[in-house]
């Protein structure tokens, strides 16, 4: 399990996102991943055996760099960038529920041939009820994460910028040491780069729940001003009487958006879903 | 994720490209890319571990290191790669919308075969052209940046022999020796000048963009006759 790997499990979670969603996407595997794994790595690759302290005592070096650099910036970098594209699993895990359930149904309702069932894979999910939830959580917590990140670093590198010289008094060395820091110039460099690509992803997480708000309350004012559309409202069936009712109709009030995308491509199945209300 | 996985995605838009797009996505990936992880980087491996100042005082050709190579050529033609490759994407997502758009008004009434969809080639022209001519233009202007940083940060493209330091905690002036400096100066001349061909490419293209495009107009109005 590499970068790669985690390319092809989030990249499959791309499909059913917005369009900035996918602008994000790209933003963080290519301008901040790649960078890393191509660049970066290879900045800090020798920040410990180009740590040089005026002293020849031994033991001073080594206090000393772990006195200064309690965790590597690069380990940091990975770790924010693996926790920062984890919330796109929670997307990932309720469409495949959601599919799971579509699946059940078209079995249930006598449509469970493979042509129908591969159609269910292929088919994008409408961001729309609990998903629109989980898709609005799976972006905040982004955006905290990076947040959180970003006063790490703060708090354990203060400022952004590598200094060249640090002073140091730590056990075994003798006195105060002068201990100087490899490539600092080229580390404060990527470390800007790629606090500004932070704060771009920052900003697009943002726009993206801007976005998603925005849509879902104008989806609500046209329910509102159609109401004879039949369409359900994001809370209607929890509080619709068919819920109690049997297997068929509580797959069916779950399913909101998606199957009545799936009604709309298989006029077959709208007699079966008659006596439903969501509908 | 690394030049594997970048090639893959943009071997994507070479599908829509023209045939100049074509050649210079080869160029990068041959001529660049590989040249850069398979050689390059192997030049540039033990740069600062090689870098050898005349001096006992610790800690003086840390800081001398520093003070020369503010960033070193193999990062900087990472960027370069990286942000000249990223225009194509904006050409990417132009035809993924496009696709889109196809698949909502086609699925409302007829029957589609979706892969079909998927593997057709779309034309260059109308907004596609704008956008793919736009990203070209920025393909350019990346070049020409760092192009222009690279001659700004080294004074020049040859990469000297010797340095002379004075930063402290040097003491004095210090001379300072730059490890393999003709094998470096080869590999940044090749660059340069593989950089320069992508430059004319990209030129070229947006030439012949330019006069398609001149040519088709005129001849709409002649055939409504």
């Amino acid at each position: 399990m590499n970068w790669a790997g985690l390319y092809t499990v989030v990249s499959g979670v791309n499909r059913h996102s917005t369009a900035i969603g996918r602008i994000w996407l790209s933003v963080i595997f290519i301008f901040r991943i790649m960078v890393l794994v191509v660049a970066a790595e290879s900045v800090w690759g020798d920040e410990k055996s180009a740590f040089t302290c005026n002293t020849q005592q031994p033991g001073c070096n080594s206090v000393c760099y772990d006195h200064f650099f309690p965790i590597s910036h690069v380990r940091l970098w990975a770790l924010q960038l693996i926790l920062v594209t984890t919330p796109a699993l929670l997307v990932a895990m309720h469409v495949a529920y959601q599919q799971h359930q579509e699946k059940k149904l078209l079995v249930l309702t006598g449509h469970g041939d493979t042509k129908h069932l591969e159609e269910v894979k292929k088919h994008k999910m409408r961001i729309s009820g609990s998903l629109w939830w989980t898709y609005i959580c799976s972006v905040i917590f982004r955006l905290l994460f990076e947040a959180v990140f970003m006063y790490i670093f703060y708090m354990i590198y203060p400022g952004y910028q590598m200094i060249r010289l640090v002073k140091c008094e730590a056990y075994p060395c003798p006195n105060t040491v002068d201990c100087f820091i490899s490539r600092p110039t080229e580390k404060t460099i990527f470390t800007v780069f790629m606090l500004a690509t932070s704060g771009i992803c920052i900003i697009l997480n943002m726009a993206e729940l801007v976005y998603l708000v925005v849509r879902a309350c104008a989806r609500r004012a046209q329910r509102d001003s159609n109401p004879t559309s039949g369409k359900s409202s994001l809370y209607g069936h929890k509080l619709s009487p068919e819920y109690k009712q049997n297997e068929i109709n509580q797959l069916l009030t779950e399913q909101d958006g998606s199957l009545k995308d799936m009604l709309r491509r298989n006029p077959g199945l709208q007699e079966k879903s008659d006596r439903c209300s969501a509908c | 994720m690394d030049w594997g996985t970048l090639q893959k995605v943009l071997g994507g838009v070479n599908k829509h490209s023209t045939s100049i797009g074509k050649i210079w996505l080869t160029v990068l990936f041959i001529f660049r890319v590989m040249i850069l992880v398979v050689a390059a980087e192997r030049v540039w491996g033990d740069e600062q571990s090689d870098f050898v100042c005349n001096t006992l005082q610790p800690g003086c050709k840390n800081v001398c290191y520093d003070y020369f190579f503010p960033i070193s050529h193999i990062r900087l033609w990472a960027l370069q790669l990286i942000f000249v490759s990223t225009p194509a994407l904006l050409v990417a997502m132009h035809i993924a919308h496009r696709r889109h758009e196809k698949k909502r008004q086609l699925t409302s009434g007829e029957k589609v075969d979706i892969e079909e969809l998927n593997k057709q080639k779309f034309h260059i022209q109308g907004p596609l052209w704008w956008t793919y001519t736009c990203s070209i233009f920025f393909r350019i202007i990346f070049e020409a940046v760092f192009m222009y940083v690279f001659y700004v940060l080294y004074d020049g493209y040859e990469m000297p022999r010797l340095l002379k330091c004075s930063v402290w905690p040097c003491p004095n002036t210090v001379d300072c020796f730059v490890s393999r400096p003709t094998e470096k100066t080869m590999f940044t001349i090749f660059m340069l000048s593989v950089s320069g061909i992508c430059m004319l490419l990209n030129v070229a293209e947006i030439c012949y963009l330019v006069i398609k495009f001149c040519m088709k107009a005129p001849r709409k109005p002649a055939t409504l006759k």
